[in-house]
């Protein structure tokens, strides 16, 4: 056991899951020597060689295609998008063709590659560098979309992902990179893909988020009356979403507040409330919450924090959803 | 049938002004005057020290993320070969010559400090924003310059970008679209050697990146990125061209002296002994030595210069520092030009739960009786 930060659990599923399979090949932007922007992949490129740790010309629709045809011809590739506002140029190969290619070809060709892409807001950084996209991808057919928000997370679902057969889209929450620390076991272990996880268990209110709004909601719970008991749900995986756990929970609590950084309409809020309405009517004591980013861009950072749905605006929300 | 040479290119390299400070007489006849060589020099001179102080501002938390310019002031040459009308779509790297084509300094300080007023480019100018996805504005200006064509304008769009930037598709597209479209554009490459930790040669397996222009019908120069005459000659020749319907690349053979952002720590990919000898090369330095060679500059000038520079360097700052918060109704009023209900809302109650905002759906719930509205803890 290690006491390790996101980012060090991250670069410990790398290190593993590049040490006992030798397909398993890194690229990108400043990923090799420099071990990207981050650090995420800090040492990886001096461990094992310049052909597994692959610095690439500054082309995202390169990366994301090429890491395609590396998936479909044996190498478990695992590019980096460097930003989640630079995943423009590689939508068309990402949605248009690593999503479709197993459908399409009715299983004979398969995308098995893990996209590492850092995703939101709250670190005062320039512009398309505090987004969060991940409806878009979760409204794609034919991508799994996963998002850690704590260490021993990160690595047990990164290490799925890499070893899941089709595309997934590993979003990192840099907000919380370097945050806070948790014991990492040294051994291998998996957090399956499609399971959510209740952070804290509760009787009146649900609560479902996921990446670096699981913090503000814990820290949102925190601020509130201790007689209000709050069942606090990390989706960890967007897609397929763990639709058990959450009407499991709603029909205990009867109230339901989803909480996410990007933007209300048809945000993941809309489909989490939609599927709480369809599964949990008769159980419902109050309409279904949503505390998100609003309908415009993540501003600059100086009214970044005027944008993002910090811990008194979900505390807000509970209570009224609580109160109804 | 003997096989023939289906195509064959040549791509020249221009210096004028050397490292030393010598100058090609020749090539330099009918570039810039004395004066413009002065008013060139003091320019660059201000924006270095600009760029010390952003850098400074970002150390001591008063500015977010910057990237230096250092070493790349002499791009300044391009805005005296541009017009009045003439179009400037950047990247981030050539601040000095969208000053001197009328950007007031303090808006990028203001961009850089998270303020999207350093993006608010006054009426009268032709300027973009910075473009932070690389690669991709090149495109705007390849559409600028063909707007200009088809409504007969005197106008020429230049745009900026880096050697990393010639990797993304965009760029290709870019210049394609300028030459299949007789568009007036001007495609400046600053190839300062380094896309953050990317060297060149991981960049591309080209010999050069000018020739990649060669591929689309542009005329194509490479020219010494330091050197004022060389960038000015290159960049008034192309809009001579431009004009006539015939775009142009041009590849500046530069160094980005500083890391490449404050973000970064360029010790951790670079050899110390190649920024060495890159600063020799600054263009600062050679600017300087000509002016001396030929008397028109001084020890005492050059100090008077300094004194000047730190009063506009610091009134720059004043002025992006000083300015008034923002409103945070802005970020919802500048999205369209009429606001939808729904945004208006948002803005209004700052809320996006749904509990709180429409009084009647709690008092349904509760009939008809009065109820107190729903305290928030947080505020309590
Ligand atoms: C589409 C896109 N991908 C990645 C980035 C992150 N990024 C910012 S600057 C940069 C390197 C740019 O290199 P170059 O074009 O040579 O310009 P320079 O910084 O050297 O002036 C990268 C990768 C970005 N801003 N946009
Ligand atoms: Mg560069």
């Amino acid at each position: 056991m290690a006491n390790l930060t996101l980012v060090q659990a991250i670069n410990l599923a790398l290190t593993q899951e590049m040490e006992a399979d030798e397909s398993v090949v890194l690229l990108g932007e400043d990923v090799g020597l420099n071990g990207g922007v981050f650090r995420v992949t800090e040492g990886l490129q001096q461990r094992f060689g310049e052909h597994r740790v692959v610095d690439t010309p500054l082309a995202e629709s390169g990366i994301m295609g090429a890491a395609i045809g590396l998936a479909m011809n044996g190498i478990k590739s695992v590019p980096e998008i460097q930003f989640e506002g630079f995943l423009g140029p590689a939508y068309d190969q990402l949605v248009n063709h690593a999503a479709r290619y197993r459908s399409r070809s009715r299983g004979a060709i398969t995308v098995p590659m893990t996209v590492r892409v850092p995703v939101g807001g709250g670190i005062h950084a320039p512009e398309l560098h505090s987004d969060s996209p991940e409806a878009i991808y979760a409204h794609t057919p034919g991508l799994k979309v996963v998002m850690p928000s704590s260490p021993y997370d990160a690595k047990g679902l990164l290490i799925s992902a890499i070893r899941d057969p089709d595309p997934v889209l590993f979003f990192e929450p840099k907000r919380i990179y370097r945050a806070f620390r948790e014991e990492v076991p040294e051994d291998e272990y998996t957090v399956p893909i499609g399971k959510a996880k209740i952070v804290e268990e509760g009787t009146d209110v649900t609560v479902v988020t996921w990446g670096a709004m699981t913090i503000q909601c814990i820290n949102a719970m925190d601020s509130l009356p201790e007689d209000l008991s709050v069942e606090l749900i990390d989706l960890r995986t967007i897609y397929p979403i763990d639709v058990e756990t959450i009407v499991e929970s709603v029909s205990k609590t009867g109230r339901c507040v989803v909480a996410h950084e990007a933007p209300l309409t048809a945000g993941l809020g809309a489909e989490i409330s939609s599927l709480v309405q369809e599964r949990c009517f008769l159980h419902l004591e109050a309409p279904v919450q949503r505390v998100t980013g609003f309908d415009t861009f993540m501003p600059y950072y100086k009214m970044e924090l005027d944008y993002l749905p910090e811990a008194p605006r979900v505390a807000e929300a509970i209570a009224a959803c609580a109160a109804y | 049938m003997p096989i023939k040479v289906a195509y064959q290119a040549t791509i020249e390299y221009m210096q004028i002004l050397d490292e030393q400070g010598g100058l090609d007489a020749k090539l330099a006849r009918d570039t810039l005057t004395d004066d413009q060589v002065v008013m060139l020099y003091e320019h660059m001179s201000m924006c270095r020290r600009l760029d010390e102080i952003a850098f400074k501002l970002q150390r001591s938390g008063r500015l977010g993320t910057y990237p230096q310019n250092m070493g790349q002031e002499a791009i300044a040459s391009v805005a005296l070969a541009a017009r009045p009308q003439d179009w400037m779509v950047p990247c981030y790297r050539e601040n000095a010559a969208l000053y001197l084509h009328g950007l007031p300094p303090e808006m990028i300080l203001l961009h850089w400090m998270g303020d999207e007023r350093g993006n608010q480019i006054p009426e009268g100018l032709n300027i973009t924003p910075m473009s932070i996805p690389i690669g991709s504005h090149m495109l705007h200006a390849a559409g600028i310059g063909w707007a200009a064509r088809i409504r007969g304008d005197d106008q020429v769009a230049f745009t900026f970008f880096g050697d990393g930037a010639t990797s993304e598709g965009d760029f290709h597209e870019a210049c394609n679209f300028a030459g299949v479209m007789h568009a007036p554009v001007v495609f400046i490459c600053q190839n300062n050697q380094w896309a953050i930790s990317t060297p060149r040669s991981k960049q591309t397996r080209s010999e050069t990146f000018a020739q990649k222009g060669i591929a689309y019908g542009l005329k194509v120069r490479q020219v010494d990125g330091n050197d004022i005459f060389a960038i000015f000659r290159a960049a008034r020749e192309a809009v001579a061209d431009a004009l006539k319907g015939q775009p142009t690349m041009i590849e500046t053979l530069t160094y980005r002296l500083g890391d490449h952002t404050t973000a970064d720590d360029a010790r951790r990919y670079r050899d110390p002994a190649e920024l060495e000898a890159a600063r020799k090369r600054d263009p600062l330095i050679r600017t300087r030595k000509y002016l001396e060679s030929k008397d028109l500059w001084s020890a005492d000038q050059e100090e008077a210069m300094i004194e000047r520079n730190k009063a506009q360097v610091d009134d720059i700052v004043a002025r992006a520092t000083n300015i008034e918060k923002p409103k945070t109704t802005d970020i919802f009023d500048a999205m369209f030009a009429t606001i939808p209900p729904e945004l208006a809302r948002q803005r209004d109650t700052m809320q996006t739960n749904s509990l709180g905002q429409f009084p009647q759906q709690e008092t349904l719930r509760r009939g008809a009786t009065a109820h107190s509205p729903t305290q928030s803890p947080a505020h309590a």
